[in-house]
């Protein structure tokens, strides 16, 4: 392979406080080609690329473009070079007030060289023809805040073929898209590639990567496993280089009988984050959710406390349908969530554990219309006896705890409210491995008790260990369901990237 | 060693400052330190105090109430109007100030709450508002005792002696608002310390989200803290009114500025962090002191609103450096 027309990134390497997040990568892009970039979440594929724009710098390698070693100490530099990217956030590129034609032309209006006076006739044609070349059709006048997603997106695009880009980056561009919206997307990639650029293609999407890309790179912990042509791969192969040796942790999985439905989630849906979900929880059960992140997740599990309104659909407990309008609706009607957000959104960190452990059920911790201090240490203490929960005292700030017993508080602030349905998202996020296991037993506990639990994760093997039935979501949807032992991390994998088994 | 300074400034510094001032003025002026004098100062930040309450409950949700101020005035020309003009017995007269203080509340939550309107800008559109009703329905024109009418006649009623009394009166030689502003600030502090709305008003200030997401109905909580902060800057206009006695234009304006450097001089004391009603208290203290000194020691009346400004900078300056030191830390 010759050195012309190319960028090469050698022996890269990269640590966050000692623990090392890139071993000694290669990576190389071809001029005019589409390189898919893939790996599970933490893999370092975003490490790199930033790395490779400018955000960060690496600790040993070597960046070379045309054989020709460049330093890219800032954003800044990496733009000079002609690398660019399109992050998935677009908003924060744009100008909202100002129309499509001045953001498309951005850089040159605010460019050194450029006159002092604007002829906007000019900068209309410019910016026209700029979007012609990508076969797009935006009213160049038009403010670029009322654009759809997919439009801002094709004028990021525009913009960079304004700047001279070389290499352009694409972290997740189809996420948010409709299919007709990523197909034009997919046209307009064509167009840069035709133009001689070279694409890095970051997605979780397995079937367009195989539709779009001419080489795929694999990463997992922070190694390059793979480098292929794409028309040597299958789909299977690529799945199995992403989890690496299936690895099945251990986890004490409680044997609870299973009663009767007492969760029943019918056609609920916000937007384009959760699409027309349904599925029940029985007493004792623990139901699993999986799936990439970005999925819906999240938004699935707000919409089910009530944070965040429902489009349509119902929530019902023990066959009575609850007002979910606000989460104080769902905890009286017996949801409760645990979030993923913990330390924003599950504890209040400046307060005390006591007090958080009292704020969801203040009124029972009052005497005479007073809230009691002895009710509300008996209650922590209860608590944090029945958790294990490591703290100097009930009165130390919650923040100054440690992140697996933080999540004991986020937890056990519901255990007196009486709640039957118990919602976790990504309860073992940043937690250590003692605190891992103690959540897991907590969990078994409740569905010992006949609560049912939604075990809402991006974790797998831990899906696998806990769950006596596995739903695996894909863009805002449920699109498979696994029963206890049916399911393995390649086959989650497969659906969880809006893959199906025919295509394996 | 600076770590600890520090801590010790934001801890103790304002009632060092307090203690400070008191000893100058003392120094300066043999009459400043006697019961006559600090009885005054006490009465004469009686009114702020019940108007800072007021934006200390607006600030406990996070949230700001500029128009306290205009409240004040409001209150205070309806109180005089219903006894002057419309002869109402004092019941129906502090009922009426406190359910208009209420309302302005309520009008503020709408704005707020509902709409979104961010809370400074909200409230800024309200103090005009509710300040030009107040000077349109008086035409102008202060409230007093056989005042002469429109029609050539002279009012029919005048200020009650019972209702001046909670302004000038005094219980066992304190004088009445001294008494009810001390009855207020305990039983403030007791509603935030021991109550159940209390406790859920200072989680919703500390973090919405996370309270909202622990059940906290924080709308509900939100429109509870304007109406308390409409209620007791209406206390403040009745109080005002039956102190001077007369139902004065544009009283509380110069309230809304005092009221709100006392709660942020308020969040340094005993390095509460955050807007509590002891400090507050001890704020609107310091600006008594201080402005009372200044009186004494002949500064001219439009330089106190210098002094006010920058108190109000230093305090904020403080309670700032410190926030920001203690999220980095």
């Amino acid at each position: 392979m010759s050195v012309a027309k190319q960028l090469q990134m050698k022996g890269i390497r990269k640590s966050f406080s000692g623990v090392p997040a890139l071993r000694d990568v290669d990576f190389n892009l071809l001029s005019g080609e589409v390189h898919a970039l893939l790996g599970a979440n933490g893999a370092g594929k975003s490490t790199l690329m930033k790395i490779l724009s400018g955000a960060y710098s690496q600790d040993e390698g070597t960046v070379t473009i045309d054989g020709r070693q460049v330093h890219i100490a800032s954003p800044a530099d990496a733009k000079q070079l002609g690398i660019h990217c399109v992050y998935q956030e677009v908003d924060t590129a744009l100008v909202p007030q100002l129309s499509v034609a001045e953001n498309v032309m951005l850089d040159s209006i605010s460019s050194k060289g450029s006159s002092l006076w604007l002829n906007w006739r000019k900068l209309e044609k410019q910016a026209e023809a700029t979007l012609a070349r990508l076969g797009a059709s935006i009213p160049v006048k038009k403010k670029a805040g009322d654009l759809t997603l997919a439009e801002k997106q094709l004028v990021l695009i525009a913009r960079l073929l304004t700047e001279k880009a070389k290499y352009v980056i694409f972290d997740e561009p189809t996420a948010p898209l409709s299919l007709e919206e990523a197909e034009r997307l997919f046209r307009v990639i064509g167009q840069l590639k035709e133009e001689g650029i070279g694409i890095v293609f970051i997605s979780h999407r397995l079937p367009e990567v195989f539709q779009l890309c001419d080489r795929i790179t694999v990463m997992r912990d922070g190694e390059r496993v793979l480098t292929e042509p794409t028309s040597t791969l299958t789909i299977d192969e690529v799945v199995q280089a992403m989890l690496g040796r299936v690895f099945v942790e251990e986890f004490p999985k409680t044997e609870v009988p299973i009663g009767d439905p007492l969760l029943e989630v019918s056609g609920v849906t916000r937007g384009h984050h959760v699409r027309n979900v349904s599925f029940e929880a029985r007493n004792g059960e623990v139901v699993a959710i999986v799936g990439l992140v970005g999925a819906g997740k999240t938004e699935l599990s707000r919409v089910l406390f009530g944070a965040d309104k429902a489009d349509q659909g119902t929530v019902s407990i023990g066959k009575k349908v609850i007002k979910n309008s606000e989460p104080a609706d769902a905890i009286a009607g017996g949801i409760v969530l645990v979030p993923e957000e913990r330390r924003k959104q599950g504890i209040l960190v400046g307060e005390s554990v006591q007090q958080n452990l009292s704020l969801p059920i203040l009124k029972l911790m009052t005497r005479n219309g007073f809230l009691s201090g002895r009710k509300e240490s008996n209650n922590a203490a209860a608590i944090i006896g029945k958790l294990g929960i490591k703290t100097s005292s009930a009165q130390q700030k919650t923040g100054q705890l440690s992140g697996g017993n933080q999540q004991k508080v986020s937890i056990g602030k519901w255990l007196p409210t009486g709640a039957e349905v118990y919602l976790f998202d990504e309860p073992t996020k940043g937690v250590d491995i003692g605190a891992k296991s103690d959540i897991f037993r907590i969990i078994g506990t409740l569905a010992e008790q006949g609560k049912a639990i939604v075990y809402l994760t991006c974790e797998f093997a831990e899906a696998m260990g806990i769950a006596d039935r596995i739903l695996v979501m894909c863009d805002g949807a449920l699109v498979k369901e696994f029963g206890r032992g049916e399911a393995t991390q390649e086959l989650l994998m497969l659906y969880a990237s809006g893959g199906k088994e025919e295509q394996a | 060693m600076r770590e600890k300074s520090l801590d010790f400034i934001f801890k103790f510094g304002s009632l060092l400052v307090i203690a400070l001032v008191i000893l100058f003025f003392s120094m300066w002026d043999e009459h400043f330190f006697t019961y006559a004098n600090l009885s005054d100062i006490l009465r004469s930040i009686s009114i702020t105090t019940f108007v800072a309450i007021g934006v200390t409950f607006s600030l406990t949700v996070d949230g700001f109430d500029l128009s306290v101020g205009s409240t004040v005035s409001l209150t205070t020309v309806a109180t005089a109007a219903m006894m002057v003009w419309y002869e109402q017995p004092l019941v129906v007269v502090i009922i009426v100030a406190l359910l208009i203080g209420a309302l302005v509340g309520l009008l503020n939550a709408l704005l707020i709450v509902k709409i979104r309107i961010p809370d400074m800008l909200a409230t800024l559109a309200v103090m005009y508002i509710i300040g030009g009703i107040h000077k349109t329905y008086t035409k102008g024109y202060s409230i007093y005792n056989n005042m002469p009418m429109p029609d050539g006649s002279t009012a029919p009623g005048k200020f009650s002696e019972s209702f001046l009394w909670l302004g000038q009166g005094k219980l066992l030689g304190v004088p009445v608002p001294v008494v009810l502003m001390i009855i207020a600030v305990i039983a403030v502090h007791l509603f935030f310390k021991y109550t159940r709305w209390g406790r859920q008003m200072y989680t919703t200030g500390g973090n919405e989200e996370a309270a909202r997401l622990s059940g906290v109905r924080v709308r509900r909580i939100r429109t509870a803290a304007y109406i308390a902060s409409g209620i007791f800057a209406a206390i403040g206009g009745i109080l005002y009114a039956a102190r001077v006695g007369t139902g004065q234009i544009d009283a509380g304006a110069p309230m809304m500025m005092e009221s709100v450097a006392a709660v942020f001089i308020g969040y340094s004391v005993l390095g509460a962090g955050r807007p509590n009603v002891v400090g507050t208290f001890f704020g609107a203290i310091l600006i008594g002191v201080l402005l009372n000194g200044m009186t004494m020691m002949k500064v001219q009346y439009y330089a106190n609103d210098i002094i006010k400004g920058v108190v109000l900078v230093l305090a904020l300056a403080v309670t700032f450096i410190h926030l920001s030191r203690r999220r980095s830390g």
